[in-house]
């Protein structure tokens, strides 16, 4: 896959899609294009979050440490972005994530994905909105799990 | 020192001095016979005085002499010349003498150079020998540049005058006392005159030389000042950047260079004027005889022969007067330098020569106890840092020394190291005054490191052995050449008063590391560099450096094995695909364009990074391969869109680190040339342009770069533009380039490179990582894991070893303290800059070290943090310089005391 196929699928991926594509462009070139075979770890749950990771192609299990081992909370799918958080809150890992086909991505460092925050509102706010979608969407998950008792 | 230069130079080179003076008369002979020769020639066979008659003959070379009582006696009666022959005869002695005038003026110039500098050897050597044995307080007031500038510049003019010392004023007197002389015997009132003048001037130049002469300490102190702060920028540069005042040290400097400028043009100004009325007072003197010996000869009272005689004698005064005063002005101005020096180096309590001196053999070793009796130590300002404590130190005894923040453990580590001196009280060893031990039982018999760490700028190696290096244990034999060379060596260091301690020689005391030679000292470093965990640095270290092929010879021979080894490992665990091998006749995907048309490592300047391009072997290779017009195009993309990218950034954005084809800087010179390229036929533009262009493809992996640039075709071209390459290869580019060989080691390659023979793929985040730890894991397999250390042990640690870490270098200081496997092993915090997780590891280890084979050595550890107390067999407890607790860690763990308080 070439620069401007990566600078397509970015454009698919939400969080991006309000930028223009030659800032996606130099984006993609500053970012490394990283492959895994089937079971490789991108990195585990307690790391130090240094970079996120955009799913080129092929599929990935997000999964959690509990007391009865992983467990798979999610899937990845090409052009979801996964590891966006830890960079966020300089926080470690929430979680694990294992490539379980042969997956390509591309890896932007942290430094990288700030700066572009930074230079980019549309982009943050757009992070602001996929992030308070998920505590919308978590949120109503724990009341449904509250009300089950 | 000697305070008076004159002495000083007397005292260590009379007999040189009395030798010169003795051949300068000498060699007044010739030069008198010489002034009288042209009259001979003139007067008799020129003129024809005495060949009167034609064929008439006169004696050449008759030697005879009217000698009182005897009468005349003739010991030679000479050749009979005629005219023609006598004047070839005499011309030949004249060319003679002017030989031999040459002759003695090299000689005594030669001799009084050397005398020179061997003086000037001299006194540089007294100096650094004293800075050696200066006490410790000193060093704490004085700024390392300005001792050095004195060392090196204001002492040099001395070695210029010290050969004129007493010649000059011997030779220059005599013959002014001559001409003086000659004057007053032809006529006495016009030499009154003249001994008037003279000593107008030999009293009033001297008088006003006395500001010259301030002004010169002047220029010294503040020239001195200048260099003193030059270094404190150069060595305080990270806090002139971290706080912006460059711009304040910009004044100061500027400040003082005016100070300066004004000294020097005071004193030039002085020196034009002084020379001024000197060449006035000597261009009076004929005046007077003029006006007053013409008034004479008028009035009758002064015949005229004798007038113009006695002008023609003053001819010959001003001239050794002037010089006679200018060596006086040289003497004055040495005279000062020397004494600014010799005061600066003056200091009391001097550390005696014997504590220093040369021993071979190594002493005995410290079985009696190190104690501190009723010790005081206080700082530079007189705070009290340890107030009368008195404790001991039994030998093999570990002890913490645990210190609340005023608690002064440190002082005591510094006395016990000889570091500090006591205000009071003492520390003794056994009965005797540590103080009075020579540095041979001190430096061989105790170790201390402690985080204030020095390394000198030189190898690891050195840095690491330096602790081992008292004495040369083993000279080296020299053949030839150099044995006459080392013999020269040796008699002029004993002329100048240097010792003639070999350097050369094999300096390292093995015996005291736990070796018998070079060949098992290794072991010894390579387990101290374990126990302060520097193995794994100094290896990472090893794979980034390039190894020094004579050195480490088993590396290149097994290059293949270790190679192979790799490959079937990384086979082996599935990693194959981390790595892409060079291979002669394939395309490497992971390496860049350049690399793949090159194949090799570049040796030399020639063929390295941008000249690449502009090489004209290079450029007709790829233009016979008809790569020139692909890559142009190539690189006209890169440009095209390296600029669309970065354009709009500014300059120092992180971006750029990512960009490898140009820096930041380049862009806009890029951007320029790109639009005037852009329309352009290939056949139109420059060589120069060509060459901007193609460089940038030299940098292009399409895996990492994905422009979409790269071809089977292409790729196929650029294997076949590589064979090309090195078929014709022109003799002067033999040098430049050194081919990838699967079975040959690369020696401009690091050691990294030569193992991988390839390159690891762009696209796996971990794999450098990876690859290292399975690259240590064969090393030690194959047995080269201590060749590989050996490698990372010629890195060059930098000045004040600054490119190593702070962490690396306190682990560093303390594996040197080690290697020496002292009586007693003084420890001042010496790990502060590592985290307490890794200073736990080392102490355990060093503690382990310390005592293998048998050594039991007493081990005092100033820690940083109390509960590392409890890894040693007593504990002692400072707090505002008292002694207030002293035990085992159980003891204090269970009495009420401060140590528990420290601990809680």
């Amino acid at each position: 896959m070439l620069l401007k196929d990566e600078v397509g699928t970015l454009q698919r991926v939400p969080l991006f899609s309000g930028i223009e594509p030659t800032k996606l462009k130099l984006l993609a070139f500053t970012s490394d294009r990283v492959s895994y075979s089937s079971g490789q770890i991108l990195f585990r749950q307690g790391d130090e979050g240094d970079a996120a990771y955009v799913i080129l192609s092929g599929t990935a299990d997000i999964l959690v440490d509990s007391d009865s081992g992983p467990i798979k909370v999610a899937e990845l799918v090409p052009n979801s972005i996964v590891g966006e958080i830890a960079i966020l809150c300089n926080s470690n890992r929430t979680a694990t994530v294992r490539a379980a086909s042969p997956l390509e991505a591309l890896r932007i460092r942290k430094d990288h994905f700030l700066r572009l925050m930074n230079e980019f509102p549309e982009m943050t706010i757009e992070i602001l909105r996929v992030l308070a979608d998920r505590l919308s969407h978590t949120t109503a998950d724990l009341i449904d799990a509250r009300s089950a008792k | 020192m000697e305070p008076s230069l004159a002495r000083y130079i007397w005292l260590h080179t009379k007999k040189q001095q009395a030798w010169i003076l003795m051949i300068v008369l000498l060699s007044m002979i010739p030069y008198f016979i010489s002034f009288d020769l042209p009259k001979l020639i003139v007067n008799g066979p020129i003129q024809g005085k005495g060949f009167g008659q034609p064929g008439a003959t006169q004696p050449f070379m008759r030697l005879h002499y009217d000698l009182p009582f005897i009468g005349e006696v003739q010991f030679f009666s000479g050749f009979q010349l005629d005219r023609t022959a006598t004047l070839f005869a005499l011309s030949t002695v004249f060319l003679l003498l002017v030989v031999i005038n040459g002759l003695f003026k090299l000689y005594i110039n030669t001799y009084k150079g050397r005398l020179g500098e061997r003086m000037l050897r001299r006194i540089r050597y007294d100096l650094v020998d004293r800075v050696l044995r200066f006490p410790p307080t000193y060093f704490k007031r004085v700024k390392s540049a300005e001792v050095a500038t004195m060392v090196k510049d204001e002492v040099e003019p001395l070695g210029g005058f010290i050969g004129d010392a007493f010649v000059q004023p011997v030779l220059l007197g005599g013959q002014a006392l001559t001409a003086m002389l000659f004057i007053v015997v032809q006529n006495f009132w016009l030499g009154m005159i003249a001994a008037v003048i003279v000593v107008i001037q030999i009293v009033l130049i001297p008088r006003m030389r006395r500001r010259l002469i301030v002004l010169g300490r002047e220029r010294q102190l503040t020239a001195r000042a200048l260099s003193g702060r030059v270094g404190e920028i150069v060595d305080g540069i990270g806090a002139v950047h971290v706080h912006d005042t460059s711009n304040y040290e910009r004044a100061d400097i500027a400040a003082r260079l005016g100070l300066i400028f004004k000294i020097r043009f005071d004193l030039y100004q002085w020196k034009f004027m002084v020379k001024f009325l000197n060449n006035f007072l000597a261009q009076v003197t004929p005046f007077l005889f003029y006006m007053i010996g013409g008034y004479l000869a008028l009035q009758g009272r002064l015949d005229v022969g004798q007038l113009v005689a006695v002008i023609s004698a003053y001819k010959d005064l001003p001239g050794p007067m002037k010089e006679l005063i200018d060596w006086d002005q040289a003497r004055q101005d040495v005279q000062v330098k020397y004494q600014q020096v010799v005061e600066q180096f003056t200091v009391e309590d001097l550390i005696e020569p014997r504590i220093g001196a040369l021993t071979i053999d190594n002493p005995a070793p410290m079985t009696e106890p190190l104690s501190a009796i009723n010790l005081s130590m206080a700082d530079d300002g007189g705070a009290m840092l340890l107030d009368r404590i008195s404790l001991q130190v039994k030998p093999g005894e570990t002890v913490a020394l645990v210190s609340t923040a005023t608690g002064g453990a440190e002082a005591l580590a510094e006395a016990f190291a000889r570091l500090n001196w006591p205000d009071s009280g003492r520390i003794a060893s056994g009965a005797n005054d540590l103080l009075g031990l020579p540095e041979a039982v001190t430096g061989r018999r105790m170790s201390y490191a402690s985080s204030d760490v020095f390394l000198f700028q030189a190898s690891l190696r050195d840095n690491l052995l330096y602790g081992l290096k008292h004495a040369p244990l083993r000279s080296v034999s020299y053949d030839g050449a150099a044995a006459e060379q080392h013999r020269w060596n040796v008699h002029e260091a004993r002329r100048s008063g240097n010792p003639d301690i070999d350097i050369r020689s094999d300096w390292i005391d093995y015996a005291s590391a736990g070796a018998t030679g070079p060949h098992d000292l290794f072991e010894a470093v390579r387990r101290v560099l374990d126990a302060v965990l520097l193995s794994r640095d100094i290896l990472d270290l090893g794979l980034r450096s390039s190894a020094d092929l004579t050195r480490h010879t088993e590396l290149a021979r097994r290059i293949v094995e270790l190679r192979g080894a790799l490959r079937t490992r990384m086979e082996h665990e599935g990693l194959s695909g981390l790595v892409v091998p060079f291979e002669p006749g394939a395309y490497n995907k992971e390496a860049t364009i350049g690399q793949n048309l090159l194949f090799g490592a570049a040796a030399g300047s020639e063929l390295a990074d941008k000249a690449l391009a502009a090489n004209p072997y290079f450029a007709s290779v790829l233009r016979q391969a008809g790569l020139d017009r692909t890559l142009y195009e190539m690189g006209m993309e890169i440009a095209d869109q390296t600029i669309e990218l970065f354009a709009d950034l500014p300059p120092d954005h992180q971006f750029f680190q990512q960009l490898a084809f140009m820096s930041a800087e380049e862009i806009p010179a890029y951007e320029t040339l790109l639009q005037r390229l852009k329309n352009r036929p290939y056949e139109a533009v420059s060589e120069n342009d060509r060459a901007m262009i193609v460089t940038l493809s030299f940098a292009y992996i399409e895996p990492r770069h994905r422009f979409g640039l790269l071809s089977d075709e292409l790729m196929s071209k650029i294997v076949a533009a590589r064979n090309r390459f090195y078929e014709n290869l022109p003799p002067e580019l033999q040098n430049a380039i050194e081919r990838y060989d699967p079975a040959k080691y690369i020696a401009a390659a690091t050691v990294m490179d030569n193992v991988l023979f390839g390159r690891v793929g762009n696209n796996h985040p971990d794999a450098p990582d990876r690859i290292r730890s399975i690259v240590y894991d064969i090393l030690e397999e194959l047995g080269l894991y201590g060749e590989l250390l050996d490698v990372g042990l010629d890195f060059n640690v930098g000045a004040g070893g600054r490119r190593l870490t702070a962490g690396q270098r306190q682990k560093l200081d303390v594996a040197r303290a080690l290697l020496k496997r002292p009586d007693f092993l003084i420890l001042n915090r010496p790990l502060s800059a590592l985290d307490q997780r890794v200073q736990d590891k080392v102490l355990r280890n060093v503690l382990e070290e310390a005592r293998c084979d048998g050594h039991s050595p007493a081990i005092v550890w100033v820690v940083t943090n109390p509960v590392m107390g409890m890894m040693f067999d007593r504990v002692i407890v400072f707090d505002s310089g008292q002694l207030v607790e002293d035990g085992t860690h159980e003891t204090l763990l269970a009495g009420k005391g401060i140590f528990k308080e420290l601990l809680s």
